[in-house]
């Protein structure tokens, strides 16, 4: 598959060359293909909001480099063109809604970049279809619920024709109806419309959905592969204080008191396969 | 929808008063400012009340809510009348201590207290029918021609947007802040006012750093946008004046006429 992000040696540093300096990713190495569903797992300060803000240029890397369709993020006169292909939705729902009326919020990103009226509209109207939010099309932000707002926000960055989405936690303030809202619309755009999906989160339910997962550990990579591969190194998860999907957990605990099962268990149902399957008793 | 936009005095609906171009509403608003201190007879008073009381009785705002608007300067109007009434030397109709009341000073009472009442509705009739967005929209389109003396008509604009876009979050946010210090035994209600002020320092606290916050992140999710600045940048809803602005346009020219002709041959 084609390539769309690449991420060569990328180091990024806050406060470079003062006193109070802070590495927070080091030499990190990573392509991203079209049309993938990639997720981005971490703890607390492991760096993968940093890795985020580094895919349409809200960070430029202090060390290395970070290529969006061929374009290298330092080039800031191609800086518009890398933003209106890689779109990104953030944490907060409130804190990314610039208008006081939905379709005016998500006609923002195509007004910036100059796109005449008409094509506007009918954009800012397909958009707000593919995420199933039509029907609000005149209310005010703060009459949404927060996976409506996020929903919105995904249309935002629809409407600028965007290849790619980048989401930082977007669920993390959402309760679990707006997660179930937010992820189906992700797993949607990204099977019909094969949008690439750059998904940040700490929820493993949710990186489970993926194709492919990387871990990020104190600003480097330290897993990758398919959620099986990833979710079954289950030491390894601990070891970085990430919570560890249910039944990889089960199948872990039970292995160390001798049972005997397969090591890539991933959900409840294998677990109960492979649980009759063993023929233990208690 | 717009209306739960609480700031302003917006009240929706969809007369002709409603659906007019801000920017022709404001223009002709700026007229009739003028027209008003042109009146000097009765009858140039008498045709501005009529077409005042036509607008407002058009544009379908309740009678009671625009009244309303004249309350607070109802002592400045009564203030206004009194000083005329007694200041203009002429034929007396009566005494009052000191005080001569005479006939012109009665009639220039009367006259300068409805130019008031005149400005208040007319211009509380704009904010009325006209959304605050909507005013923010054709203020920048009136001021953008200052863009070139290096007025920021376009940051200003953008500035009101969010304004009006945060004002709901921020009441919310605050409410909850409050809710959350009350837990905590703070009192806003009891002590006198230097007290209660006192009480709300826990409150703005967290509210401007929050807010602060706020701006950083929205300042962030603006640039992934693509936002930078006014500059090539297009709107969906642009304004665009229709039949009925000219419309408008042509029966203010008929108005002005009228007026002019009252005011400076009936003299």
């Amino acid at each position: 598959m084609e390539e769309l992000i690449r991420l060569e040696d990328l180091s990024y540093t806050y406060h470079a060359g003062q006193e109070n300096e802070r590495p927070v990713l080091k030499h990190v190495d990573l392509s991203i293909r079209r049309g993938e569903f990639l997720a981005v797992l971490g703890a607390n300060g492991s760096g993968k909001s940093t890795l985020a803000k580094h895919l349409n240029a809200i960070l430029i890397p202090t060390g290395g480099r970070c290529i969006v369709h061929g374009i290298d993020t330092r080039a800031t006169e191609e800086l518009w063109r890398i933003r209106q292909q890689v779109g990104m939705v953030f944490q907060n729902p409130d804190n990314q809604m610039v208008a006081a009326v939905v379709e005016d919020d998500v006609a923002f990103g195509p007004e910036n970049l100059g796109i005449p009226p008409d094509e506007i509209r009918s954009r800012v109207d397909a958009a707000l279809r593919a995420v199933g939010m039509e029907d609000y099309r005149d209310f005010a932000p703060h009459r949404l619920s927060g996976g409506q707002k996020q929903r919105v926000a995904i249309a935002g960055a629809l409407a600028m024709e965007t290849d790619c989405i980048v989401f930082d936690e977007p669920t993390a303030m959402l309760d679990p109806r707006g997660h179930e809202e937010v992820m189906a619309t992700v797993k949607q755009l990204h099977r019909e419309r094969g949008i690439t999906v750059v998904y940040i989160t700490h929820f493993m339910e949710e990186a489970a959905e993926a194709e492919r997962v990387i871990v990020l550990e104190k600003g480097s990579i330290a897993l990758q592969g398919t959620p099986r591969e990833v979710f079954t190194q289950v030491e390894q998860l601990k070891r970085m204080k990430l919570d560890v999907p249910m039944a990889a957990e089960m199948v872990y605990r039970l292995r160390q008191k001798g049972v005997k099962l397969p090591k890539d268990v991933l959900t409840e149902e294998e677990l109960a396969e492979a649980l009759c399957q063993s023929g233990w008793k208690m | 929808m717009l209306q739960d936009i609480t700031l302003g005095q917006f009240f929706p609906g969809t007369s002709f008063l409603h659906r007019m171009d801000p920017r022709v509403k404001i223009g002709l608003l700026f007229l009739l400012i003028v027209l008003v201190f042109l009146c000097n007879t009765a009858p140039t008073y008498g045709l501005l009340g009529a077409f005042t009381l036509f607008l407002m009785l058009r544009s379908h705002v309740p009678m009671r809510m625009m009244l309303k608007s004249l309350r607070p300067l109802v002592w400045i109007i009564l203030f206004t009348f009194l000083i005329h009434l007694c200041s203009h030397p002429g034929e007396l109709i009566a005494q009052l201590g000191p005080f001569e009341i005479t006939k012109e000073g009665l009639q220039q009472g009367i006259f300068i207290s409805l130019r008031l009442v005149f400005l208040i509705l007319l211009s509380s009739l704009l904010t009325f029918t006209t959304s605050p967005l909507k005013l923010t929209d054709a203020m920048e389109r009136i001021l953008s021609p200052g863009k070139k003396i290096g007025l920021p008509a376009h940051e200003l604009a953008m500035m009101m947007t969010i304004a009006l876009r945060f004002v709901p979050t921020l009441i919310e946010e605050t409410d909850k802040i409050m809710k959350a210090q009350a837990a905590r035994g703070s009192d806003f209600a009891s002590g006198n006012i230097l007290q209660r002020l006192k009480g709300f320092v826990p409150v703005l606290v967290p509210l401007f750093l929050s807010a602060f916050r706020r701006a950083d992140e929205l300042a962030m999710a603006m640039e992934a946008r693509c936002y930078h600045g006014g500059e090539g940048r297009t709107q969906m809803k642009s304004l665009k004046a229709g039949r009925l602005d000219y419309m408008a346009c042509s029966s203010m020219a008929v108005l002005t006429g009228l007026l002019l002709y009252l005011r400076f041959s009936m003299q």
